[in-house]
């Protein structure tokens, strides 16, 4: 787990090699075709050393395809909707892009409505398409419009963090009391529950959870949530 | 470019929190959020943060000429361009309606407020005036910006020095920091800015010192800005819902005891800066 600078060379060398986040093959005019990290952050490799990738924390959101996102309705266009999901451009939804959807018979999304979509297509320089459905299934799955609740903006990390079934945070929630989420990569989190205080609980403890609000542990937010009166 | 208006459930969700009482960060309605104020190495550079609104006020001061129709008077000039740093939203070159109002404000506030007395600032009648210039950085916007910069602005103007100056004849002698102490400036008060946001809902009572949503989704703000002694040096409400003149005396009243505790905290900060510079010469 050593630190890496981008630009720097990195000693991944295996079979069936398999590149994450961070690192990026070039190919020199020596006709050498090294690796070299394109973020600073910590290298990470799989046990049998086939994976390797690079981890950071930063608040821009770079799309890539198969990542779930929320995102803000903010027009239409033509047969779709624009949506902001917090990358360089605002990414494009087809309106036929939901499990379900004809012609007749499409959802209704106004301005300022809240989305879980999937990032169908992403490159470099171009606006990113999404879509509502499961991939393989092609059925809605969670995908839509998300109603009621709030959503919070946190690191990029943060929400891998919340992604992980093992962090402690959203099950300690959980316990106090019923709770809906859904984790955005793109670093917005939407959270649903009975009480307005319950919510404002829940906003809170993840901006003091986040590495870049402190990185509060499970002690800290037991004793966070008992000032508050959960 | 405007900025892109809160999602539906955002709105919902504040509105609805705001109708029982309870704000996003666990303030009270008339909690300001505490400010963090710094020091930097110079004498009248201060960076302070409410929150995570940050902004940095700096003065300098320079001898000029002085305006040929106030010859008895020093000059003061406020810079506070804010940049796409503080947030997306803001761009360069053309300020958003926002910046217009925070600029005019800041005006208001620090310079036609005579804080600052400007006939101390003259050194020869007519020939050599100081030119002060504060500039105003908005590191991070994460609403209230204006009472953020006016509180960077007024402390970095009480935390200035400007060189000692000897005036012999027709002959004016700049003394150097290392020969005789740097004097302060003649401040005569000390005003502070407090924004009040209120909301489309009449049974919502307004909301003092509001984050960047609470703003966005508020239907009007009232600044205003007093000293610890009491006086309102400005009021100002532009557009908004309207308000009736006993609301508007109720918000002065709630202001008045938030306005004596900065002004409380900003002289016990100057005066602990100050202890950490004093250099005795035994």
């Amino acid at each position: 787990m050593s630190i890496v600078l981008p630009g720097e060379r990195v000693p991944a060398q295996h079979v069936n090699l398999k590149l994450g986040p961070g690192l990026l093959q070039l190919s020199n005019s020596k006709g050498e075709s090294p690796i070299i990290s394109t973020r600073s952050g910590s290298l990470n490799h799989s046990a049998n050393r086939s994976k390797w990738w690079v981890e950071n924390n930063s608040r821009r959101y770079v799309p890539a395809p198969q990542e779930s996102v929320i995102g803000v309705v903010v027009g239409r266009s033509g047969e779709g909707w624009r949506v902001d999901i917090g990358s360089a451009h605002s990414a494009s939804l087809d309106g036929l892009a939901f499990e379900g959807a004809t012609k007749r018979n499409k959802p209704n999304l106004k301005v300022g409505s809240l989305l879980y979509a999937r990032v169908s297509l992403a490159h470099k320089d171009m606006e990113p398409e999404l879509e509502c459905f499961d991939a393989q299934t092609h059925k809605a799955d969670g995908f839509g419009e998300l109603k009621g609740g709030f959503v919070v903006s946190c690191s990029l990390q943060m929400s891998r963090f919340l992604l992980d079934p093992k962090h402690f945070l959203l099950p300690l929630l959980g316990s106090r009391f019923p709770l809906e989420a859904a984790v955005g990569v793109n670093g917005k989190v939407w959270v649903n529950t009975k009480e307005v205080k319950q919510t404002i609980a829940v906003v809170r403890c993840i901006e003091a959870v986040d590495p870049d609000g402190g990185g509060m542990d499970d002690v800290g937010v037991k004793k966070f949530l008992g000032k508050m009166e959960i | 470019m405007r900025p892109p208006s809160p999602s539906i459930p955002e709105k919902e969700f504040v509105y609805d929190a705001l109708k029982q009482s309870l704000r996003l960060d666990g303030r009270g309605f008339l909690d300001l959020r505490t400010p963090t104020i710094t020091f930097g190495p110079e004498l009248g550079w201060v960076e302070c943060a409410m929150g995570k609104t940050r902004v940095i006020a700096q003065v300098d001061a320079k001898m000029v000429k002085p305006l040929p129709e106030r010859p008895f008077e020093g000059i003061i000039t406020i810079h506070s361009e804010i940049s796409p740093m503080a947030s997306a939203d803001y761009e360069l070159g053309r300020p958003s309606e926002e910046e217009v109002s925070i600029t005019r404000m800041l005006d208001k506030v620090l310079r036609r407020s005579d804080a600052v007395d400007k006939e101390s600032l003259c050194i020869l009648a007519g020939q050599r005036v100081w030119h002060l210039r504060l500039t105003i950085h908005c590191l991070a916007d994460a609403g209230n910006l204006l009472d953020c910069a006016c509180l960077a602005g007024i402390v970095a103007f009480k935390h200035f020095r400007r060189p000692e100056i000897e005036v012999i004849g027709d002959e004016v002698i700049v003394h150097e920091p290392s020969e005789r102490a740097p004097v302060p400036l003649a401040i005569h008060h000390t005003p502070f800015c407090l924004t009040f946001a209120f909301f489309p809902d009449a049974a919502t009572r307004p909301v003092v010192d509001p984050t960047l949503l609470e703003q966005r989704l508020s239907a009007g703000l009232l600044s205003i800005g007093m000293n610890a002694q009491r006086e309102i040096c400005v009021l100002q409400k532009a557009g908004g819902i309207p308000t009736t003149p006993d609301e508007v005396l109720r918000l002065v009243n709630a202001a008045v005891p938030l306005v004596k505790e900065l002004d409380q905290m900003v002289e016990a900060k100057l005066r602990e800066d100050w202890q950490v510079r004093k250099v005795e010469i035994r």
